[in-house]
């Protein structure tokens, strides 16, 4: 289960869309998220739909990875639908299941609403899926630069995200040796009623907790002596190279976002 | 010996001042290490050993003695100036690993201390490469080997190009191979640039590859040497809990058997020349 799910996982590749700066492609998204609220009417929707499957095509992730790895979102997708089916008054009455009456407005705004989450999480799918952890990172920290004037630690937040993602391996790692351990001395979180199992955790939390703050306070040493003092004075080995393509991707979408705006009713 | 490069005067140190009852961690401590030599810091557990690190690079200060870095006296002012002139390895490969890629993580030092991009790249691949490591710039810790991360660690203290690398059990979390790798890695690089290395660890047989050998007891200074001569004292080095190198003990006890050893074997090569010319000759 955990391994086929892929929010939040990356695929390293080589298509355009893995060489877009992480920048561009952290605005891309959060322009997108807003401009799909534009659409409104089938063909507005159908664009939409089409839009995001030549984004996917654009990438190289294969549609069937894509849609067998987001399979737990489609239950919540499946979910609003039948809501929005069941529970929509208006047009005409299309046909009644017992209690339950099915009206054409309610099959209209259950498609719709299952086409915007579609494209949405397509789409933020998309960018995890082509941008390492430490270049999304990357452009958030560049991205909310301007925001250190108002005293906003950008780069403390930036290097805690960073630092907080190269220690997940290590600490599930941990985790499961320490379930080894624990099952060996005939714990066992597996079964039995609830609070049994909530009660068995609290010896596998604690030791991962006392070991992840020694973690922490081992790193801040070897940080302090390798002379890490804030960020101020700091050089950046990681840069970033905003190219044509970049430009070219945003004025893309803007051109996109007119003519939903134009099809719109 | 050329010029020291660190020297401590008469240092003292207690992590709890206030408490007369707890003992110094390092009391009354003098010595120095001269420009390219290879000094072993060894000594049992709570000796002291990691409290000397800590005070060499101002990670903590005396209450009494001076400690004096690259020609600087240790203080508040001086820290950063000495401290991007040393290396330091510590011994948990994971805890001090701190980019997501073997090239951040050899830049972190570098960027701390605001070098330039184009020069970063150079010092990057430079140091990688002296610790046998170039081909893995973008791997992540976590499909390293212990060995590998640890001389990634010794990249990434070798890139901002130190003048003391300083060791605290780099080796001892790790598998034999891995502890082999660290330990070429060390001798070839003090064969290449001549960089002074002072190491700190409970393994005899490491220690018996530097040019002096410091034992640490209880806080104390207990002796000082060439490796031969701290190691011909077996005895006492065994009542302070350390264990000689096997080879050494090995040729102990051949000669309590009665077979004549020559000299003082230090190596298992050696050992194994001195059995096999025994053998033949007898
Ligand atoms: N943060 C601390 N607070 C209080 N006492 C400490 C602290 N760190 C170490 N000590 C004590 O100081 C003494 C020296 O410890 P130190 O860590 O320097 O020993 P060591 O020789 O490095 O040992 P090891 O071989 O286990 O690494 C020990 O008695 C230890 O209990
Ligand atoms: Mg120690």
């Amino acid at each position: 289960m955990m391994e086929k799910m892929i929010f939040g996982r990356f695929i390293p590749g080589d298509s355009i869309v893995h060489r877009l700066d992480p920048r561009a492609k952290i605005l891309f998204v959060f322009l997108f998220i807003a401009i799909v609220f534009i659409a409104n009417n089938a063909i507005t929707y159908a664009i939409l739909l089409g839009f995001t499957l030549l984004a996917v095509f654009l990438s190289k992730i294969r549609l069937y990875f894509l849609i067998n790895g987001l399979k737990p979102v489609f239950i919540l997708m499946a979910f609003t639908f039948f809501l929005h089916l069941f529970f929509t008054e208006g047009g005409a009455l299309l046909f009644s299941v017992g209690f339950v009456d099915v009206y054409e407005e309610g099959l209209r705004q259950g498609i719709f609403i299952s086409i915007r989450f579609l494209v949405l999480v397509f789409m933020t799918s998309i960018l995890t899926l082509t941008t390492s952890p430490i270049s999304i990172t990357d452009g958030i920290e560049v991205l909310l630069g301007p925001f250190k004037r108002i005293k906003l630690p950008v780069h403390e937040l930036a290097l805690m995200m960073s630092i907080s993602l190269r220690f997940i391996p290590t600490l599930m790692d941990e985790t499961g040796k320490i379930l080894k351990a624990q099952m060996a001395r005939g714990s066992d979180i597996g079964s039995g009623p609830i609070k049994e199992r909530v009660k068995a955790v609290v010896p596998l939390l604690i030791p991962l907790f006392v070991s992840a703050f020694k973690r922490a306070e081992d790193l801040a040493t070897a940080m302090e002596v390798r002379g890490y003092r804030g960020g101020e004075g700091r050089t950046r080995y990681r840069q970033l190279n905003w190219r044509f393509m970049d430009t070219l991707s945003l004025l893309l979408l803007v051109g996109f976002a007119g003519l939903l705006w134009y099809f719109r009713s | 010996m050329k010029g020291s490069i660190l020297s401590f005067e008469q240092v003292t140190f207690t992590y709890v001042p206030e408490d007369e009852a707890v003992k110094p961690a390092v009391s009354d401590l003098s010595f120095s290490i001269g420009e390219g030599e290879w000094v072993a810091l060894v000594g049992h557990n709570g000796s002291g050993k990691s409290t000397i690190a800590k005070l060499m690079n101002g990670l903590l200060f005396p209450q009494q003695g001076t400690v004096q870095a690259m020609g600087l006296k240790m203080s508040e002012e001086s820290l950063w100036n000495i401290r991007s002139q040393m290396g330091m390895v510590f011994q948990n490969p994971d805890n001090q690993f701190v980019g997501a890629t073997v090239q951040d993580d050899v830049a972190f030092a570098l960027e701390n201390n605001g070098v330039p991009h184009e020069e970063m790249v150079v010092r990057v691949r430079e140091s990688l490469q002296q610790v046998k490591m170039a081909d893995y710039l973008d791997h992540e810790p976590h499909h390293l080997s212990g060995g590998q991360k640890q001389r990634v660690a010794i990249a990434g203290a070798l890139a901002l190009r130190p003048r003391l690398l300083i060791l605290d059990e780099a080796t001892s979390m790790l598998d034999p191979q891995g502890r082999r790798e660290v330990i070429e890695t060390i001798r070839e690089l003090r064969e290449a640039t001549g960089l002074t290395v002072l190491s700190i660890t409970h393994d005899l047989e490491e220690a018996a590859l530097a040019d002096r050998v410091l034992v640490m007891n209880a806080g104390h200074k207990q002796m000082e040497g060439t490796p031969d001569e701290v190691f011909s004292s077996g005895e006492e080095l065994t009542e302070m809990g350390l264990d000689l190198p096997f080879a050494m003990r090995m040729a102990g006890l051949l000669k309590q058997a009665g077979v004549p050893m020559t000299g003082e074997s230090m190596t298992e090569h050696e050992l194994v020349e001195e059995l096999w010319t025994y053998y033949s000759s007898k």
